[in-house]
This record gives C-alpha cells, structure tokens and sequence, in this order.
C-alpha cells in the first residue's frame, strides 16, 4: 500500500512506525533520482540501512547490476566473431603453381547502411528521451502523491518511436541483404561475406531483441502498478538499446575500414 | 508446485541443480562403465545391446565427457552450490533485522530460477541424442572440427551432432545467467559491513567463478554458432581447404579447424577452473571450521588465499595453448604457454602449502566432511603434479594422446571435484534438513571412494606411459600390439566397478538420513559462516554492529 495513497505525506522521511509497516520494498521513498536527505534526524546515509531498505535506487541499481555483466558476455560473444574475423582474413590455399592465393576478397558495403546507421542513432536519440520522461523528478513526484501517470504519458511516444526506428533499421538490413544477394553474394560465397553475413545477422538478432524489449517495457508502462518498476524496465531496455547502437558503430566501422 | 518446481527461492533451486548434476552423475557413470568394460573384455556381449561397436565407443566417450564436465561439474558446484548456500552466506537472513524472517534471496531471483530450467532443458536435449536416426555425436566433449562440421563424418555426426550444439548453446544461456545473478548478489546482497576482505572464501571462489563465465561461455555460444553455419549454412569457417571422408575428396572454401580449437579452448581452460575453485574454496572454509587452532598467521593466509584465487581466474585465461600444443601450433606460441602453464603452478601451490600447513597445525577434529575435504587435497596434489609436465611441449608432444592425460584430467578435476561436491553434501545437509548424515557410512563412503578412486585413475599413468592412445575403443584387432597392457586395463575396469558400487553405500545414506538421520544440533559443526545460525556473542564479535 502506498502511503500516499491515504493521504498527503507532510514529511518525505518516515517515522519508524511508518517504516516498519509491510514494506513495498523500496523504503517507502519517493523513488526520484536523487537522495533526498534532511529532516528526521538520525543516520541519514541510506547504505548504511540493510539490504532491501537503502531506498528506491537499489533495486533499479541491482538489475542495472545484472544488465551490465549480461552485456559484458555479449560484447564477448562479439569479440569472438571479431577476432575470428581477423583470423580469417589470413586464410588461404595453394595453388597448383605453388603460389599461396588469399581467399578473402573485400566486399563492397551496401551504401544503405549508412542510411541505416543513422536511423540507429536517431532511435538512441528518441530511446534517451524516453528514458529521461520516466525519472523527471516532479512527474515522478505526482505519481508517487497518486496525481495519475504523467511519466508513463510522456515516455510512451518515446518508445513507440524507438520500437519504430528499430524496425526500420532491421528492415534496411534486410535489404541490404537483399541488395547482396541480387548481386550474387550469399552468406557461403567468401569468407568476407561469411562474416559481414554473421555479423550484421547476429547484431539484427540483437536488435530484435532489443525491439521486444522496448515492447515489453510498453507494456510495463500500461500494467507495472509500481513505478519504479516500470523505471527498472523502461531503463534497462534503453540501456541495451544504446550498447547495441555503439556496438553498431564498431561493427560498422570494422567493415567498411578493417576489411 | 509452485513451492518445489516453478520457485525462485534460492534454495529450491540449488537443490534443483544438485538432483540435475546426481542425475547427470549416475548417468555419466553409466556411460563410463560401459566404456571401461569395452575396454577390458571387447568380445563380451552387453545384454540388450550386443556387441559395442567403435562408433558406439566414441558416442559413449562424447556423452560421458559433456555430462560430466557440463552438467556435474559446472552446474552441480559453481551454479548449483552458488545457489544454495551463497545468499546466506553473505548474511541474507541477519540483513532484514533479528525479528524478521529468514528472507535470503539471490539477488535476481527470477534470473536464477531461468537459469536452471534453461540448463534442464539443455540436459533433455543432449540425453535425447542416442534416441535420434544415427545416435549421438561422436566427434568428443570438444568437438573438433572437420569431424564435427561434415555429418558424412560418422553416423552420430547428422542429428547427434546437431542435438550436441543446441544442449550445449542451452547451456551456455543457463550457465550465464546463473552466473549474472551470482555476481549481482555478492555484489549487491552483502551483510551491511561486510567487506570484500571478509567474504567467505567460499563466497570469493564462487564469485571469481561466476567472472570466469561470462568470457568463457560467451566464446562457446559464439563458436558453436559458428559450427552450426558451417554445418548447415554453406559457410567455411572451420573447414580445410580439403578433406577426405570416407575416401571421397571433399573440398571447401578455406577456414581453419585450429580457429576452432582457440575458441573452444579459450573456453575449455577456463571451465576447468570453474568447475574446481569452487572446490578450492569450500576446502579452505572447512579446514578452517574444522581445524581447533586457528593456524598462526591467519589472517595473512586470508589475504593469500584470496589473491591466489583471482591470479588462478585471471591466468586461467592464458593458458588455453597447452591443449594444442600437438594441433599444428607456432613453437614459440608453445613456449609461451607452456611458461604460463607453469606460472599457474604457482598460486595453486599456495593454496595447497597453505592446506597443509592448516592440516599440520591446526589439530583437526575428524568427520566425514573433513575427509573427503583431505581427499580432495590428496587427489589435487596427486592429479596437479602431473599437470607441470604436460605442460611442457616436448613431453606433452609423447603423452599428450595417451592415457596419462586421463589419469592426470580424472584426478585433478573429476575425482577431486566429486570429493569437494561429496564433502560440500556431507557438510551442509544438516543446515538443509535439520538431520545429521551417517557418519558411520560416510567414513566407509570415503575410505572405500578414496581407494578406489586411485585404483582407477593412477594406473592409467602407466598405460600413458606405455603409450596407449587414450580413444582406442579395444586393444584388440589393429592395437593389439598394446595387448601387454590389457591386464592393467582390466584392473581398472574392476576397480571401475567397485568404485561405482561404493556409491550406493553414499545414496542409500542420503536417502535414509532424509527420514531417519539423527536430529542435527543447529551448528553441528561450530561453523563460523553466516549460513549457519550462530549465537550472539560471536555476531557482535566478528561483525559489530
């Protein structure tokens, strides 16, 4: 039960006969970006509070936690397919007259991928906003006093833009794809196109990902009753959104410069 | 159901992964019987099978090898154990206040939960594998690449193969996950206080494991993506330029089957150490907790101890060239990781010089779980002495396809982890059930394992050093100018069994302790860990306020 749901709190700190009533487990805090302090007395510093009471940033701090190690063995499954990429650059055979014939012809990258780079930064652009909307400190503040949802209000076109600009950087993949494929270069054709194949199909499959992410965040924002849940996946989801994007870049820039 | 099956409580899921890793234990030691009796008697007849065939050895060797180094000793110690005990370990049922009920919990729960249903799955798959047309894989635990890429290559090497890719992409999910949610709780989930220099060993070499998956399996999921395109999506990855099957040329675009030895290895490495520091650490707790003396210099070995786990998880990832050292490799490539090799000998040495010298002063108090723990360390030392030598190029060159590879593998992480995982069973099962294991059984459990397993495995040294090649699936036929060797192999084989057989002594005294055990004190061991209650004097003395 939210304490403000009964009536206007006079004072955000809590007397312990507040506190210690069934706790919706973020302290009974408004749960704005900052730490609010002063009034209440006692020992201010939250950290020193046991785990499951240090206020509303904790847990959006611990799946934050989670999401940033998950990334970490993602961007190792991408060194891997990158460090093969180089391996593979070397490869070759001999011919009959005993001359040693690199494999690896360079491919021509389809010029709409620069297209596509930039509707990706653009979704990272509209993802931040989205972002920003659900911690605004006075929408956060009238939703925690009961006073509706702004902060679901305004993050929503947000997200529906990213979701949208998402899409349309798989779809300008896809056609990319086809562009290659209308040429006569498929994913066997050459080790290079193994790997631009690879590559720009593993970082898409990411995508798609990351596009149900968003879409699951969408829904948080229509059914998640707590808002610092509806934080933890709207932030989350924008935070894989925007390593993706600087994967993106690096990806790209390994195959128009590294090829 | 929702209190056993479809439950994010910590402990329901570590129990989940220990009957996952037993069930995954029995089976592996299945599967090894049945190779070890191939080996000794290849005329024999199996009742219901028949004759074993070469093809059926391999699939035997592929399925023991990925159950037992996937399932039992990853999922059983790092993810399973992890699960169990470490949330309370860090102070999860002091942190919400004396008055509160217990409330330990992972820090991601629900990720946890994810995490071994996704490896059960994995698990499904891979069992399902001798039931599809052809049987299962049988290109090994590794898998190497052509024999792995081509399905012309055997007959498991079609749907086998394929089935072996998608349990282990599973599993690599499962394991990751298991270990994000490890990471968060140690990171996040702290008694208040409790500083990193006060965790646990325990907690630390589940934590440095937990590290050690993220760049470990991520590569496998990575290469095994890789194979799969290979197999089915016309690229060339992994294959030579040329190859012979079955006297048919095949020729491919170019790849490379040593790429996929690197990728696999630059996991394969690291695994091994994830699946025995969570041993190494467990050992370090118990021969604390058991030891009567503190030994002098406590706490400077506290801090040694830590360190040298983290030099283990930071120079495991360095080492992963001395597998293939006989694959084709550039020498001076061999040399130095044949010095890095050696190196790691140095903090392992520590951990066990500290051991001992906890051993020698500490006066120890004897139970069951403090034998298995000296069993460990005596099959660590036993099984680690060999690991310097085959860390040298020039001998690894002779022995490297020997047996003598299995008998320094199966000491120094199979029959050590299983000792590490029986004490870690024998030590925690009264916090568990409030009941006290036999201890009569256990030290006829232990005395009888303890003998039997080196009555297995350090034979096999000398069929190493006779020059047996370790996946020849008889010594008859076209081998059989190694048959001078069959009596030792029909020792082992013996002992194999007897070894086996003894377990039934360990399950019976697990099953009949659940409902007849004797009431367990609530601290039977005086453990000095936050998983146990302790009284409150000792709180305000180890960790004030």
């Amino acid at each position: 039960m939210y304490p403000g749901k009964a009536a206007m709190p006079a004072i955000i700190t809590r007397a312990p006969v507040d506190t210690e009533r069934k706790d919706p487990g973020f302290g009974g805090r408004p749960p704005v970006d900052h730490r609010p302090t002063g009034g209440g007395g006692g020992d201010e510093n939250w950290e020193h509070r046991p785990p499951g009471r240090r206020g509303p940033r904790e847990l959006l701090t611990r799946y934050r936690m989670g999401l940033g190690f998950a990334l970490a063995g993602d961007l190792m499954f991408f060194i891997t397919l990158v460090s093969a990429f180089f391996v593979q650059q070397h490869t070759g055979h001999i011919d009959p007259n005993d001359q040693f014939i690199l494999d690896w012809r360079p491919l021509t990258i389809p010029p709409i991928l620069w297209i596509n780079t930039a509707i990706l930064l653009l979704s990272s652009l509209t993802m931040e906003m989205g972002r920003r909307s659900v911690f605004h400190e006075g929408h956060v503040m009238e939703e925690w006093l009961g006073l509706g949802r702004p902060t679901s209000r305004r993050a929503l076109p947000w997200l529906i833009a990213t979701a949208a600009l998402g899409t349309l950087f798989i779809v300008g993949q896809w056609m990319a794809w086809e562009q290659l494929a209308s040429q006569g270069i498929f994913f066997g054709s050459n080790p290079s196109s193994h790997f631009f194949y690879l590559i720009t199909g593993a970082h898409a499959l990411h995508l798609v990902l990351g596009v149900a992410a968003i879409a699951a965040a969408l829904a948080a924002l229509w059914y998640a009753r707590r808002i610092e849940i509806r934080q933890i996946v709207v932030d989350c989801a924008s935070w894989y959104w925007h390593v993706m994007g600087v994967l993106w870049l690096f990806l790209f820039g390994l195959l128009i410069f590294a090829q | 159901m929702r209190r056993y099956v479809f439950t994010t409580s910590h402990r329901v899921v570590g129990v989940q992964y220990l009957l996952l890793g037993l069930a995954a234990v029995v089976g592996g030691t299945v599967l090894s019987l049945l190779m070890r009796w191939h080996l000794a008697w290849s005329d024999a007849n199996l009742p219901g099978w028949g004759q074993i065939k070469p093809e059926d050895y391999l699939a035997l060797v592929t399925l023991h090898g990925t159950l037992m180094i996937f399932f039992v000793m990853t999922a059983a110690p790092q993810n399973g154990l992890a699960s169990l005990i470490l949330p309370e370990q860090l102070g999860g049922r002091y942190s919400a206040g004396p008055e509160t009920k217990i409330s330990a919990r992972m820090a991601l729960p629900r990720l946890n939960a994810l995490s071994v249903w996704l490896t059960l799955l994995a698990l499904l798959v891979l069992l399902a594998t001798p039931f599809l047309p052809g049987g299962a894989a049988i290109s090994g635990w590794t898998s190497y690449p052509p024999l792995s890429a081509i399905p012309a290559a055997g007959p498991g090497q079609s749907y086998g193969m394929d089935g072996w890719l998608l349990a282990i992409a599973l599993f690599c999910l499962g394991s990751l996950l298991s270990a994000v949610s490890v990471i968060a709780t140690v990171l996040t989930r702290r008694l208040q206080n409790m500083r990193w220099m006060q965790m646990p060993l325990t907690a630390w070499s589940w934590f440095v494991g937990a590290c050690m998956v993220f760049p470990a399996f991520s590569v496998l999921l990575a290469a095994c993506g890789m194979l799969f395109s290979d197999r089915h999506l016309g690229t060339s990855f992994f294959f030579p330029p040329i190859d012979v099957v079955n006297s048919v040329v095949l020729r491919h675009a170019a790849g490379s089957p040593l790429l996929w030895q690197n990728l696999f290895w630059f996991f394969g490495h690291p695994e091994v150490y994830i699946a025995v520091l969570p041993a190494m650490g467990l050992t370090t707790t118990l021969l604390g907790t058991f030891s009567v003396r503190q030994s002098p210099g406590y706490r400077a070995g506290y801090r040694t101890m830590v360190f040298s786990t983290i030099a283990i998880g930071l120079l495991g990832f360095a080492v992963w060239g001395h597998h293939m050292f006989v694959s084709g490799m550039n020498p001076y490539a061999s040399r130095g990781f044949g010095l890095l090799t050696i190196a790691i000998a140095v903090p392992s040495s520590i951990e066990v010089i500290q051991w001992l010298a906890t051993i020698l002063t500490g006066g120890l108090r004897r139970a069951t779980p403090l034998l298995f723990t000296l069993g460990f360390v005596s099959l660590f030392i036993t099984g680690g002495l060999t690991g310097p030598i085959l860390a040298q190029p020039i001998l690894d060159s002779y022995l490297h396809n020997t047996f003598f590879v299995v008998a320094h593998f199966h000491l120094v992480m199979g029959m050590a982890g299983v000792f590490a995982l029986f004490a870690a069973i024998y030590y925690w099962f009264p916090l568990l059930t409030g009941r006290l294991m036999s201890e009569r059984l256990g030290r006829w459990h232990f005395w009888l394992s303890l003998i039997g397993a080196y009555a297995v495995f350090f034979p096999m040294h000398f069929a190493g050093l006779a020059g047996e090649p370790r996946h020849y699936a008889q010594l008859t036929g076209t081998a059989a100018y190694l048959a001078t060797l069959l009596p030792l192999q029909r020792f082992i084989t013996i002992a194999a069994f007897l070894l086996a057989a003894t377990q039934l002594i360990f399950l019976w005294n697990l099953l009949r302790s659940l409902r007849r055990g004797a009431p367990s004190p609530a601290n039977p061991w005086n453990a000095e860990t936050l998983e146990w209650p302790l009284t409150e004097d000792f709180l305000v003395r180890v960790h004030p306020s």
